[in-house]
């Protein structure tokens, strides 16, 4: 504690001097002549904590394999940087070079972020379409012989398998495969459930703000009493009762928890849909268009739609992240996504048990941090791609 | 004058960042301000004027640079001028008086709470001094109820009111210089003579140096002792504001004086017992249970405008939305062509829906952002003529046609990439693609440059003669009623105070109102206000006046 406030003062002490040494070094320029002190702070701070990760990412290259396993997960996050964005820029530069004037044009105006974030959502595509294909084996296949739990990396002096670089899991089926069809599983029905989200809330969200009155009173307060339930907990629940009809009916458990989950989650899509919509309402052009004699499907698709799209969509970006964690969480504990079908939410339950071992065998705590990285590595993906769209359609500048 | 001039700005250019680069705003203008000196800056908008008047408080907005010249202000240069030394300046000696006072106070604090902070921030006063100098201040601006109005809430006064509270806030350091960026621009005629009177006394009590931000020739010709002309960033003139009234030496400026010159030839008087295109009868209406408009009534025929003038908050737009049955009249009808009008759009018929047409005051919320100029002026010919295809296009070409816009150029353009003037021009061809009798114009050139909206007068003029239009054409500015209309109706408070043919109208005798509405328009005479102040007294003027009556 007594270090850490001495090193934040000593930081303060460099910052002065930095300052200071500006002033003198360029004569006086206003950036530094009027720069506050916060800010030259920012700028010590900013370097301190950029040594310090450089300074750990070289203790997790050490010879020693105590200190180099702490600095393990350090590592990997900053090689997997490194990485991803070498991949995003040379796909960037890809994408300038080859294809279509419009196309061309598109990617010069992107930010590497969004061409890591589209580089990211393609691959996930792919494996999703193509899971049969790539995957080496079924995602419900115990390969006979085989032990469980093999350590991901495929080292056999660490406990691996070459035959299953990111190993097995608690009854001997391959981690990969079932990652590659957790893709389409999670990803598919994650997508479809926001589909349906948005159709609902949107629909409703317009009718209610083009016609106001009664309607948007009913709606507004149905939406305010789903709302207010906890939404896991009300999800866990209608799931609890969902399995019990879902074997009489004959229905598949997965098309009750796509219904569950839109609705659940189009009161958000609603609430948004609506405000937009009211903000758009008011326009000169809609009331010039209801005094022209137009009908409510014109007022809502030609007219209110349109000009609702960006915030929708940066709308649908979150939602689908949303949509997709509850989806893995309803799983992980258990309702959600059945086995034998492979599911990330799932498989982090599973493997759960193994980030114990962190701070002295990384490879085996890797073992559920694979589908948690896949999962984080999706929203992440998808939000910077919403992102740039948002900016590209509201032309906001930096 | 052999004394050092307050404020000099020499080779002055700015620039603005937008689209990756960085374009002109301002090219070149020198600027000198004498202490006391008034200079009026005009120009149209986009002309750079504000940008001048905040660069001559070495301050730049965002995304604006000052890439060349130099800014001085009392011999300090202000663009190399230290954070510090700007902090003793701005506020203290420079001070700037915003367009919307009620934009830019902050609403959770009392005024005078506001009022005080400059002084006290900068030491000039103590809390207590500075609060007896604020009501001294509120008085000598003729505020109501000097002594209390300053521990009201920026919403409790009214807009002209809250001009002359912000203008007693620049005040309050007793500045050598005041911005004032167009203080009243967005203030009725009434208020707006109010606002002016005692900014000029008070500037020239105090010997306050001042520049004017105005796009209006006749409020600045009230206020400066010079003119400053500006166009697209180049200043055009600079004359003492007589000379510059008189004899103003460039093209542009005659132009811009010129404007107020288009007046249309009177038509014969209506025949009796003819029937009229739109009347409004015994009309009251309400919002809720507040009651709006109060029995009023008049006739529209056809060919002729009748112009609808109020201050806001009179009825005048109230009216316009019960003849289009956006609010149904608690009692009295509208009738069109003789025919009784159901009271609620929705249950009018598609044809008695064609034959009222409106336009808007701001184009760029009454044209979706979203669709093609073709898409906008087709969807009415199809939706109320039923025409298709090539019949179609061929119909919204001609229609661009008559608004003077070559259609090839613009079918396919966005409102986004068009001028004021143009996107007004497209709400106008909206409107006739319905092939309508009766057009509404809601305060159309109100957002408009002069020249622009000359533009636009004319056009009206013309497709009048044309198609034989009626227009109601609603606004707050007596010089477009002199240019365009045919009948005038005065209204206020939701009740017609007077109506008759425009000759009438501008000729005495008047009803009490009319008459202060009329001699509140300022002229481009620089005596008019110092004459109308001696003619009615400081007290007959303004809100001060409509109280009276």
């Amino acid at each position: 504690m007594i270090w850490f406030v001495a090193a934040l003062i000593g930081m303060g002490a460099v910052a002065w001097g930095f300052r200071l040494a500006g002033q003198a070094a360029t004569g006086n320029a206003p950036k530094f002549r009027d720069m506050p002190f916060g800010v030259a702070y920012g700028y010590v701070l900013g370097v301190f904590v950029l040594a310090w990760l450089a300074w750990a990412y070289m203790q997790g290259h050490s010879d020693d394999q105590a200190v180099a396993n702490k600095f393990f997960f350090l590592r990997i996050a900053v090689e997997g940087f490194i990485i991803f964005a070498i991949a995003a820029w040379v796909f960037r530069i890809f994408g300038r070079t080859v294809g279509t004037a419009g196309s061309k044009k598109l990617f010069r105006s992107m930010p590497l972020t969004a061409s890591f974030g589209i580089l990211t959502i393609l691959i996930y595509a792919i494996f999703a379409i193509f899971a049969g294909l790539i995957a080496p084996y079924g995602q419900e296949q115990i390969v006979p012989g085989v032990a469980a739990n093999i350590i991901p990396g495929g080292d056999p002096a660490l406990g691996g398998s070459p035959d299953f670089p990111l190993g097995t899991d608690q009854i001997g089926r391959d981690i990969l495969s079932r990652l590659i069809y957790g893709a389409q599983n999670t990803v598919g029905i994650a997508f479809a459930t926001t589909l349906l989200a948005f159709f609902l809330g949107g629909t409703l969200g317009f009718l209610a703000a083009t016609l106001g009155g009664w309607l948007d009173q009913l709606l507004s307060r149905a939406v305010d009493v789903l709302m207010a339930i906890p939404s896991l907990i009300f999800a866990l629940l209608l799931m609890t009762i969902a399995s019990v009809w879902a074997p009489q009916l004959g229905i598949p458990l997965t098309v009750f928890m796509v219904i569950i989950i839109a609705v659940i989650d189009s009161t958000r899509v609603y609430r948004l849909a609506r405000a937009v919509g009211q903000n758009i309402v008011v326009m000169d052009y809609i009331e010039a268009a209801k005094l022209r004699g137009e009908g409510l499907g014109y007022l809502v698709f030609k007219e209110i739609l349109p000009n609702a799209t960006a915030p929708l969509l940066a709308e649908f970006g979150l939602r689908f992240c949303f949509v997709f964690l509850t989806i893995a969480a309803l799983s992980f504990l258990g309702v959600g996504i059945q086995p034998p079908l492979a599911d990330w939410g799932t498989m982090v339950r599973d493997l759960g048990g193994f980030v114990n071992f962190a701070q002295f065998a990384p490879m085996a705590a890797t073992a559920p941090l694979l589908a948690a990285g896949a999962i984080a590595l999706l929203t992440v993906a998808v939000n910077f791609v919403v992102d740039w769209m948002l900016q590209k359609s509201s032309g906001l500048k930096e | 004058m052999s004394e050092e001039p307050l404020v000099k700005m020499r080779d002055v250019w700015l620039e603005g960042r937008s689209d990756e680069t960085w374009n002109p705003i301002i090219n070149g203008v020198d600027l000198t301000l004498q202490k006391g000196e008034v200079l009026g800056l005009i120009g149209e908008s986009g002309a750079g004027k504000s940008t001048l008047g905040l660069a001559a408080m070495g301050y730049t907005r965002d995304g604006v640079r000052i890439s060349k010249g130099t800014v001085e202000f009392d011999g300090i240069d202000l663009l190399t001028a230290s954070a510090a030394v700007k902090r003793q300046l701005l506020g203290k000696r420079i001070a700037y008086v915003a367009q919307s006072a009620a934009a830019s106070f902050n609403p959770a604090h009392k005024l005078m709470d506001q009022h005080v902070e400059g002084p006290v921030q900068h030491g000039v006063m103590s809390k207590a001094e500075s609060e007896a100098d604020g009501i001294e201040l509120y008085r000598k601006l003729r505020l109501p109820n000097p002594e209390q109005i300053g521990f009201r809430y920026p919403h409790q006064v009214s807009g002209g009111q809250l001009q002359r509270c912000m203008t007693a806030m620049a005040m309050s350091c007793r500045p050598d210089l005041i911005i004032f960026d167009e203080p009243t621009t967005a203030l009725d005629v009434t208020t707006q003579i109010e606002v002016l009177a005692s900014i000029r006394e008070i500037v020239e009590q105090f010997n306050t140096a001042a520049i004017y931000i105005t796009h209006d020739l006749a409020v600045v010709a009230q206020m400066a002792d010079t003119i400053k002309v500006l166009l697209k960033g180049d200043e055009v003139e600079t004359a003492d504001t007589r000379t510059m009234l008189s004899a103003p030496t460039q093209e542009y400026t005659k132009s811009l004086w010129a404007v107020r010159s288009f007046e249309r030839p009177l038509k014969p008087a209506v025949h009796t017992g003819s029937v009229p295109v739109v009347s409004v009868q015994n009309v009251d209406a309400a919002y809720g249970t507040v009651p709006v408009l109060h029995d009023v009534s008049f006739d529209m025929h056809e060919g002729r405008t009748v112009a609808v003038v109020g201050e806001s908050g009179s009825g005048k737009s109230t009216t316009a939305r019960c003849i289009t049955g956006l609010l149904p009249p608690k009692a009295g009808q509208i009738l069109v062509d003789g025919e009784v009008m159901p009271p609620d759009y929705r249950k009018r018929s598609k044809d008695q829906l064609r034959q009222v047409q409106m336009i808007y005051q701001m184009a760029d919320t009454a044209l979706n952002p979203r669709m093609s100029i073709g898409q906008i002026i087709a969807r009415p010919v199809e939706f109320y003529l039923g025409l298709k295809g090539a019949a179609k296009r061929k119909k919204v070409d001609a229609l661009l046609e008559q608004i003077e816009l070559e259609p090839s150029q613009y079918y396919n353009r966005l409102p986004s990439e068009l001028s004021g003037g143009q996107k007004q021009r497209i709400g106008i061809a909206r409107a006739l693609a319905a092939e309508p009798k009766f057009i509404i114009c809601d305060e159309v050139t109100s957002a408009l440059d002069q020249l622009v909206a000359e533009g636009i007068l004319r056009l009206l003029a013309r497709l009048q003669d044309e198609l034989s239009l009626s227009y109601m054409f609603i606004t707050h500015d007596l010089a477009t009623v002199r240019a365009i209309a045919d009948e005038v109706v005065v209204m206020k408070d939701g009740r017609v105070v007077e109506q008759g043919p425009k000759v009438e109208m501008f000729k005495p005798p008047h009803h009490a109102y009319t008459d202060l509405l009329l001699s509140s328009v300022p002229e481009m005479d620089p005596d008019w206000l110092t004459n109308l102040l001696t003619e009615r007294g400081v007290d007959n003027i303004g809100d001060a006046a409509v109280d009276k009556m």
